[in-house]
């Protein structure tokens, strides 16, 4: 059973969102697709100031496993991407959740933080798709 | 008798399965004005006796006299060795072995012609070779869109003193992606791109082309090119002859500073040891720095450990082909021009970096003879006053191109490439190129046969 932190918003495509106070949002992939995909070799990222509509394909992380693109989970501004994956793209695999988030949004349509999944119902589809 | 092993059953059958009434449903997908009913300019098949028969009467009309023509393609010597080698048994295959349990032998050899390839150019990385230079140039472009993460245009700057041909067949490539090439014009007293020739607010574009020799054989000035490109947030294709490249400074090393180099390298491999042919097949090469490797297209060989800890060889990087990226891959080109390159790799490792040395020297030299031998003749000028590498461009004053070429082919030497159809406004001009190839004597017999063709016009 993966984790799912109960402070953070999700999307059915498996990343996730921290709203933060400063309203920014932070954005990377769930524990549980780091272990669908297996060990990462490879993180493209966005580019500082690139403008993401929600379900852009904003990066890409390839695993040895796999390449899979990974979806703007809301609209917004990119102010800020996590350089470290660079070198160290096992970040992921090792921590999905802080050392491995891999952009910052400034969201741009407020409404659209709604429609994300809570914890209890990203828990339940990732049960599902198990079965 | 087709090669189809399905019977009329298993094919009713596996319709059926997928609901589908016959197999060309299976394309109504595509507009009708798309679909091509019968192939009218394809032949019925021949015998083999026939077939024979016919190629043997086309090989004839090769090898008709000595060659001064290059504009893309040029005669070098092959050591025997070369095709001698390429084709024994363990390397001839209709097609690249590429799985690391049987293929550590043909992996090695591409992962060698990858080391060789960026030695040559000055480069972090190679592919395992494209299919040929003007395809190439196609692949740097859309790898260089890719790439450029900072530019949104879509533009590429290309120079007309880019080979036509790849031009044409760039464009072919790209014009469907949204991708657009805008041309930049040479100065007509060098023939190479100057400063004056760049833009001065060039806009958001993606990449620069730069040519090294370029069409005309001239020598661009590389480094202030390469320069400006990075002062305005192009990436870099360059485009090179390899010959070439044993002499001349390497694109990896053109320009200056921290981002000095071009990005993306590509060209026509076919100097590297593969015969002329009549136009194929040959084989395209491209190198990049490491930090775009993964926008590169094409196979990458690279070397590791096995679980004993010993070396071997196997594909690399695949993540970016296209049985793992689907439409999301760098190319859908997904093999190499493997036999092409095993020549090239044994070519390279025979000549060593001082034969290829040796083998340029007498390429400029020759064609620099040539030169000053015919622009030494009344009625025949030299146009550009560039350093050129192993081909340049002469006009003549009192008598058109063609019926030059036509009275030296004549006299069993050809000539030259005619300018006059792609580069219109250079008048009768004619680009020619000496080889190692050509002797003292074939230099003769071409400065002899054109003052007889000038006589004999001009009477």
């Amino acid at each position: 059973m993966s984790d799912i932190p109960a402070n953070l918003k999700y999307t059915e495509s498996h990343e996730w969102v921290e709203l933060r106070d400063d309203g920014s949002a932070r954005i990377g992939i769930t524990d549980h697709a780091q272990e669908l995909l297996g060990d990462m070799v490879f993180i493209e990222l966005p580019e500082e100031g690139d403008i993401l509509d929600a379900g852009d394909e904003c990066a890409v992380v390839e695993s040895v496993k796999a390449a899979s693109d990974v979806y703007a989970p809301i609209s917004g501004e990119v102010i800020a991407v996590n350089e470290n994956l660079a070198d160290n793209p096992d970040l992921i695999n090792k921590d999905a959740y802080d050392e491995g988030w891999l952009f910052v949004l400034k969201p741009s349509q407020a409404e659209e933080l709604d429609e994300l999944l809570d914890a209890d119902t990203y828990g339940a589809k990732t049960t599902e798709d198990d079965h | 008798m087709p090669f189809i092993p399905h019977t009329e059953d298993d094919v009713r059958s596996m319709l059926d399965s997928i609901g589908a009434d016959s197999i060309n449903d299976l394309f109504d997908e595509i507009p009708e004005e798309l679909k091509i009913s019968a192939l009218n300019h394809v032949p019925t098949g021949c015998t083999e006796m026939e077939i024979s028969r016919l190629m043997s009467e086309h090989a004839t009309r090769d090898n008709q006299g000595r060659c001064f023509l290059g504009a893309g393609a040029y005669e070098h010597h092959i050591p025997a060795a070369i095709w001698e080698i390429t084709t024994r048994g363990e390397f001839y295959s209709a097609y690249t072995p590429y799985q690391a349990e049987a293929s550590q032998g043909t992996l090695q050899l591409i992962y060698e012609y990858q080391s060789m390839m960026t030695q040559l150019m000055a480069m972090d990385v190679s592919n395992a070779s494209l299919y040929d230079g003007a395809s190439g140039l196609a692949e740097a472009i859309l790898m260089a869109v890719r790439a450029n993460r900072k530019s949104k245009s879509r533009r590429i700057l290309i120079p007309k003193t880019v080979n036509p041909i790849y031009r044409q067949v760039s464009d072919t490539i790209i014009k469907n992606q949204g991708i657009t090439l805008k041309e930049l014009d040479f100065d007509a007293t060098t023939g190479t791109i100057s400063a004056s020739s760049l833009p001065d607010e060039p806009g958001d574009i993606a990449a620069l082309v730069i040519p090294m020799p370029n069409f005309f054989g001239s020598l661009e000035d590389v480094d202030t090119l390469t320069d400006w490109a990075h002062q305005h947030g192009a990436l870099v294709i360059a485009v090179v002859n390899p010959t070439a490249m044993a002499l001349l400074t390497p694109p990896g090393e053109w320009g200056s500073g921290d981002n000095a180099g071009a990005d993306i390298v590509c060209g026509e491999g076919q100097p590297l040891g593969i015969p002329l042919s009549s136009g194929g097949p040959y084989f395209g090469f491209m190198c990049c720095k490491q930090q775009y490797v993964r926008q590169m297209p094409g196979r990458i060989v690279g070397r590791t450990v096995d679980l004993e800890g010993k070396p071997g060889f196997t594909l690399t990087l695949q993540a970016r082909e296209q049985h793992i990226r689907r439409s999301k891959a760098t190319s859908n080109i997904c093999t190499n021009q493997g036999l092409m390159v095993t020549a090239a790799t044994i070519y390279m490792a025979l000549l060593g970096g001082e034969g290829l040395q040796q083998v340029a020297r007498t390429a400029h030299q020759q064609t620099r003879q040539l030169h000053e031998r015919l622009v030494a003749l009344d009625g025949v000028d030299a146009i550009f006053n560039q350093a050129f590498f192993h081909e340049t461009v002469v006009r003549f004053e009192k008598i058109d191109v063609d019926s030059v070429l036509s009275g030296l082919a004549e006299r069993g030497i050809l000539g030259g490439y005619s300018l006059k159809s792609t580069y219109p406004a250079l008048g009768e001009a004619l680009l020619i190129c000496a080889t190692e190839t050509r002797t003292d004597a074939d230099l003769n017999d071409y400065v002899s046969a054109l003052e007889q063709v000038l006589t004999d016009k001009r009477h």
